[in-house]
């Protein structure tokens, strides 16, 4: 017995020694030395990391790309990639890790809210900064976090008034089972209740499901005149394809989707989601010099046959808009980035992209777009003009008692 | 003499070497590790020395860890966050009680225990064992995961319960305050690896591995396995939950992701690389696999999962008692090849 114990024991010890030695002060931290460190933290494995490797993708081409262009202050940025394992708590250890080991001058990531949610308190806490890129459910606002996705207001609110104007009556809503479409369908409730709407049914799958005719034949019973569609992830995939066999096509049950993209598509097959609706605030489609610059690079450096979406676009912007910021504030300390930040508005592949001093959000364009038989996605309606961040809907009656 | 030699060196290792020499993050992490050794602990026990392949040991964990984030959560008096973007306006009367610390504490141990009580005595009656009990508490696991993420103005959703700043007048923003968090994970490990041991040691853990080697046997003796396996099921329930229980300040949240059965598995396969007949192997297996996990993700963030996946079909090959089985491994081949050279 003993033999072994000494065994473990120096294992143990060799652990420690090795954990101790982990955690020298690596090179230079921060603004120290030549390069300046940002973190990029998304999952590279796990069932997230089919959306979240192509945003981390778009950061490093924009770090590349303010790299190319002299850096920030003079210094090259140096990335710093860790991987979230589409895990809430490994998001959070590796958020402190790049904050506490790295000491990296921001970090750029996250996709789900959950991971958002476990992030929170370790940038509060540390008083760092995170570059979150996804469209989100709202009702958040942390001073340590910029939010350079959509929030309802840009995304969910347009595309009822959308439905509405295209005399959509009757609303069924299918979503996974998770804070963002919870959330989502609450406010869709209160928009129908206000708007003479009625919602013909509301139902929620776990994450990851691959079985929907139970749901199918509830659709083809209520016969909505609209579906909206919260799923994330795999699911998509077997909704709309269940959908289709089920005899279904856009036209006899239209859905509009706010988490399929391009990519998405891709995985769906264009042929099972022809026709159907999106709400987001960019497509690779999207018309503009610095978006056709932007695609060109991607596909120059990741290969010609991949495609951009929303939330890869966000994450670019992040990376764009940050540089920017510690540009205008001559440092890259967090303080000093907040405050410069409000205002900050940059020509990005979505237009026009400001930065909303008071609540860290961006001021966006709402785009409504249709499913093309090539996978493309060809915008039929937008906002006009960038729409101010809400993220509490506050300037919304109809949305007074949700926050 | 030795062992108690080697615990001190071990003690002192953990409760003095590591706050001085370890970064604050660093040190944080190991006290999660330690909270999966205090789980190994309890898995040593039931599946080392009781035989019940346990898959479903997340569930203890999450009901200690949900018993004391609930509590954590309602410190500051208000509304949990999540509650009210779920939509819920008025706290569940299921929360009420856990507003007080007593009755959190409580808890942590209670439920576990209750739960694995009740499934113990109500599978080991019916003589289901191996394989069917693994599935099954697999499949509790899988179910307990279902009813959180489908309450979510309860629990938090597949969010969970996360944001915690105090715990027990603990600043948890402060890296002194969470050192001395640390240093009572350490104390619990220390704590429950010698009960633990305490209890293997006795008569009745010579009845548990008796019914693991031989369960008819021991029936025809007069004993009543349910009641001695589910004893020991309980022991490492309630362990879970406490591990569960620190967990949460430690790490500071808490989802269903980490009970579900990916979760339950990877506290097992710890112990699996460990030595699951050896205590101390155990608490080895569960700190060396975390510790791995982290420096493998952290080095390779493309590709750890192959390496620590190549690693554990390493050892499950060449060494199936574990590390710490493999000086009887290197005895027993020895010994072997002496017969053959005898017989020759």
């Amino acid at each position: 017995m003993s033999p072994v114990r000494r065994t473990l024991i120096t294992l143990l010890a060799a652990g420690l020694l090795a954990g101790g030695c982990a955690n020298d002060p690596s090179g230079s931290g921060g603004s120290g030395g030549d390069t300046i460190k940002v973190g990029i933290l998304h999952s590279l494995s796990g069932t997230m990391a089919i959306s979240e490797v192509t945003v981390r993708d778009s950061e490093l081409l924009a770090i590349e790309e303010v790299n190319a262009a002299g850096g920030v202050l003079g210094k090259k940025l140096e990335p710093v990639v860790e991987d979230g394992a589409s895990d809430w708590p490994t998001f959070a250890e590796k958020a402190q890790k790049l904050i506490n080991e790295d000491k990296v001058a921001t970090t750029f990531g996250g996709w789900t809210s959950a991971s958002r949610k476990a992030m929170l308190p370790v940038f509060e806490r540390n008083k760092a900064l995170l570059w979150y890129p996804v469209q989100y459910e709202g009702l958040e606002s942390s001073p340590y976090i910029f939010y350079t996705g959509a929030t309802t207001n840009q995304q969910i609110v347009p595309a009822l008034d959308y439905l509405k104007q295209q005399g959509k009556k009757s609303v069924f809503l299918v979503g996974s089972d998770y804070v963002f479409p919870r959330t989502a369908n609450k406010i869709i409730k209160a928009y129908a209740a206000a708007n003479g709407m009625t919602i013909s049914g509301e139902e929620y799958t776990p994450l990851g499901t691959t079985e929907y005719s139970t749901i199918v034949n509830k659709l083809g019973q209520a016969k909505p005149d609209v579906v909206f569609n919260t799923l994330n992830g795999d699911s998509n995939v077997a909704f709309f394809k269940q959908l289709r066999s089920a005899g279904f096509t856009a036209q006899t049950m239209p859905t509009v989707s706010v988490s399929v993209a391009e990519e998405e598509v891709t995985g769906i097959g264009p042929a099972n989601v022809a026709g159907h609706l999106v709400a987001w605030n960019y497509y690779q489609t999207t018309e503009g010099t610095t978006n056709s610059t932007f695609v060109k690079a991607y596909k120059a450096k990741y290969g010609a046959d991949k495609v951009t979406s929303d939330p890869m676009e966000a994450g670019y912007n992040a990376v764009k808009l940050w540089a920017a910021a510690a540009a205008k504030a001559g440092s890259v300390d967090v303080d000093a980035v907040k405050k410069a930040a409000g205002g900050i508005s940059l020509d990005l592949p979505e237009g026009k992209v400001t930065i909303d001093g008071e609540n860290q959000h961006v001021y966006k364009t709402a785009r409504i777009g249709l499913i093309q038989p090539d996978g493309q996605i060809k915008e039929v309606w937008n906002s006009g003009a960038p729409i101010k961040p809400d993220p509490y809907l506050k300037g919304y009656a109809w949305a007074a008692g949700l926050s | 003499m030795r062992n108690r030699a080697v615990f001190a060196v071990a003690a002192i290792l953990l409760l003095v070497v590591a706050p001085l020499v370890l970064s604050p993050f660093r040190l944080d992490l190991l006290g999660k590790y330690l909270c999966y050794a205090i789980v190994a602990v309890g898995i040593s026990l039931a599946w080392g020395r009781g035989g019940m392949l346990t898959l479903g040991q997340g569930v203890f964990f999450g009901l200690g860890g949900y018993a004391m984030g609930m509590h954590l959560k309602l410190q500051d008096g208000e509304l949990p966050d999540f509650m009210s973007w779920s939509g819920v306006e008025e706290l569940p009367l299921l929360w009420k009680p856990f507003a007080n610390p007593v009755f959190a504490l409580a808890m942590v141990i209670v439920l576990p225990v209750l739960v694995a009580t009740l499934l113990g005595l109500l599978v080991f009656r019916q003589r289901v064992r191996g394989a069917y009990f693994a599935v099954l508490s697999q499949a509790l696991a899988a179910a307990f995961v279902i009813l959180l993420i489908g309450q979510q103005g309860l629990t938090g959703g597949t969010n969970g319960l996360t944001n915690f700043q105090f715990f027990f007048g603990l600043d948890l923003y402060e890296d002194a305050d969470r050192r001395i968090l640390y240093l009572v994970t350490a104390l619990v490990l220390g704590a429950s690896y010698l009960s633990v041991r305490q209890l293997v040691r006795s008569r009745y853990g010579q009845l548990l591995v008796a019914i693991r080697d031989g369960e008819d046997r021991v029936r025809f003796l007069g004993y009543d396995p349910a009641l001695v396996k589910t004893v020991a099921f309980a022991v490492s329930a309630g362990l879970a939950g406490i591990a569960g229980a620190l967990f949460v300040p430690l790490v500071g949240l808490l989802s269903p992701a980490n009970l579900g059965i990916v979760a339950s598995l990877e506290l097992l396969v710890g112990v699996a690389i460990g030595g699951r007949y050896s205590l101390a192997g155990a608490v080895a297996g569960a700190l060396l696999f975390n510790y791995a996990k982290t420096i493998f993700s952290e080095q390779w963030p493309d590709g750890w999962l192959y390496v620590q996946g190549a690693l554990f079909v390493a050892v499950m090959v060449w060494a199936p008692r574990g590390l710490a089985g493999l000086s009887h491994q290197f005895r027993d081949a020895l010994s072997s090849r002496r017969k053959v050279e005898v017989q020759a």
